[in-house]
C-alpha cells in the first residue's frame, strides 16, 4: 500500500458510515472523488440512490424524505452547495431537517494556499449560513461523520462533512 | 381555461387518504380539505422545490399516494426535477401542474415562452410514462378517476385562470393556518413518525 492510500478516506469507510447511521437514501449528485463510492453504494441493498441533476434539488428532496420518516445524506461537492444556497436556506434550515451533507472540498490543500476559489469560498458560505462542519481529510476523521449524524439529529439542523481528500479520494 | 379553485374541488372527493403537497393552490385547499393532518402546505419554502419535497415524501411513504400540486413557475426552475422524479419512478406519485401562465404574486409577469410551452411534453420526453394536459374543467374531471386509478408516476399540467396579486405581500390574505413547524408535526404525527 502506497503512503498515498494509507491516509486516504476510503470509500468502503464512508459507506461503513452510512450504514451505522441508519442512512436509508443518498441523494447526489457525482463530483470528482466519488466514482468507486458510487459504485459501493450501488451494490449496497440498503441504500437507494437518488441522482439529481442539480445539488438544490437535494435539498428539497431530502427534506421530504426526512419529514417522511426516512434518513437521507446529501452527497454533492462544494460548487453545487453554494449553487444551492436559497434550497439549503429554505428546505434545510427552514424546515428544521437534521441532515448530513457529505461535500467534496474542491481545492482543498491543508497548506491554505489555494488555487481554486471554490475551495476558498466554501468555509465562508457555510459560516455566512451558520451551518456547523466536520473536515475529513482520511479514513482516522472518519469518527466525525457520526459526530455529524448525532449533531444534525439532536439540534435539528443540516451538518456538513467536508471530504478534503481530493487527490487520492473516492477514485480507483 | 379553468380556475384553480374549481379544479381543486373536483380532485377533493376522490383524495381518500392519500397526503396532498397542495403548493400554490394552498389557499384554496384550505377550505377544501377534510384530512388537513395528511396535507403538507408550506407555502413557498424555497421556490422551485416543491416537486423535490414531494418526491422525497413518496420515496419515504411508498404505500400511499402522494398528490402534489405544483406551478409552472416552481417547475421552471428544476425541470431537471422531471428527469430524477422520472428515474426514481414512484409508483405513488401523482404530479398535477398548475399553469396560470405568468407570476401571479408578482403581478402577472409571463413566464418565459408562457404561450408556447407544452409541459406534458417535457414531462414525457424526460420519462414520465403517463402526461395528460387539460384546459377545460369537464375534460379534467372525466379524466381524474382513471388517471388517479393507474400507477404514478404521472404528469397533468392544468391550464388555469391567473389571479394575479398586486397588493403589497404585508397587505395579502394569509391563508396558512398552521405554521410550517405545526403542519410538519401534524403530518408526522398522522404517520405515526417522531416529532
Amino acid at each position: 500500500m502506497s503512503d498515498a492510500a494509507a491516509t486516504a478516506l476510503s470509500p468502503e469507510t464512508v459507506l461503513g458510515e452510512m450504514k451505522k447511521n441508519g442512512v436509508t437514501h443518498v441523494v447526489w449528485l457525482p463530483d470528482s472523488e466519488t466514482n468507486w463510492l458510487y459504485l459501493l453504494m450501488k451494490a449496497e441493498p440498503s441504500l437507494r440512490l437518488v441522482g439529481v441533476s442539480r445539488e438544490g434539488h437535494a435539498c428539497s428532496i431530502a427534506a421530504g424524505l426526512s419529514v417522511a420518516g426516512a434518513r437521507p445524506l446529501i452527497l454533492i461537492q462544494n460548487t453545487g452547495m453554494m449553487e444551492s444556497g436559497d434550497s439549503l436556506r429554505g428546505w434545510l434550515l427552514g424546515l428544521n431537517i437534521p441532515v448530513v451533507l457529505m461535500v467534496g472540498y474542491r481545492g482543498w490543500t491543508r497548506h491554505g494556499v489555494n488555487q481554486d476559489s471554490a475551495a476558498t469560498y466554501t468555509e465562508r458560505f457555510l459560516m455566512a449560513f451558520g451551518i456547523n462542519y466536520y473536515l475529513v481529510e482520511n479514513d482516522a476523521d472518519a469518527p466525525r461523520i457520526s459526530i455529524a449524524f448525532e449533531e444534525a439529529e439532536r439540534t435539528k439542523r443540516p451538518v456538513v462533512v467536508l471530504v478534503g481528500d481530493e487527490y487520492h479520494g473516492f477514485n480507483r | 381555461m379553468m380556475h384553480t379553485a374549481d379544479m381543486l374541488k373536483v380532485f377533493a372527493p376522490y383524495r381518500e387518504d392519500a397526503i396532498v403537497i397542495p403548493g400554490r393552490g394552498g389557499r384554496y385547499w384550505t377550505d377544501l380539505t377534510t384530512c388537513p393532518s395528511l396535507d403538507v402546505p408550506l407555502g413557498d419554502p424555497a421556490m422551485g422545490g416543491h416537486a423535490g419535497f414531494a418526491l422525497g415524501v413518496a420515496l419515504a411513504q411508498p404505500g400511499r399516494k402522494v398528490i402534489l400540486f405544483d406551478s409552472e413557475g416552481d417547475i421552471l426552475m428544476s425541470l431537471g426535477m422531471l428527469v430524477t422524479i422520472a428515474e426514481q419512478q414512484p409508483a405513488n406519485f401523482y404530479h398535477f401542474l398548475i399553469d396560470n401562465g405568468c407570476y401571479a404574486t408578482t403581478g402577472g409577469q409571463p413566464v418565459p415562452n408562457a404561450d408556447n410551452i407544452a409541459y406534458d411534453m417535457i414531462a414525457r420526453g424526460a420519462g414520465y410514462p403517463r402526461a395528460f394536459a387539460f384546459d377545460e374543467l369537464e375534460q379534467f374531471s372525466t379524466h381524474l378517476p382513471d388517471i388517479l386509478g393507474k400507477p404514478g408516476p404521472v404528469f397533468v399540467a392544468l391550464k388555469v385562470a391567473a389571479e394575479i396579486e398586486n397588493a403589497p405581500i404585508g397587505r395579502r390574505r394569509r391563508w396558512q393556518t398552521r405554521t410550517r413547524d405545526q403542519v410538519v408535526k401534524d403530518f408526522r404525527a398522522e404517520l405515526g413518525l417522531g416529532s
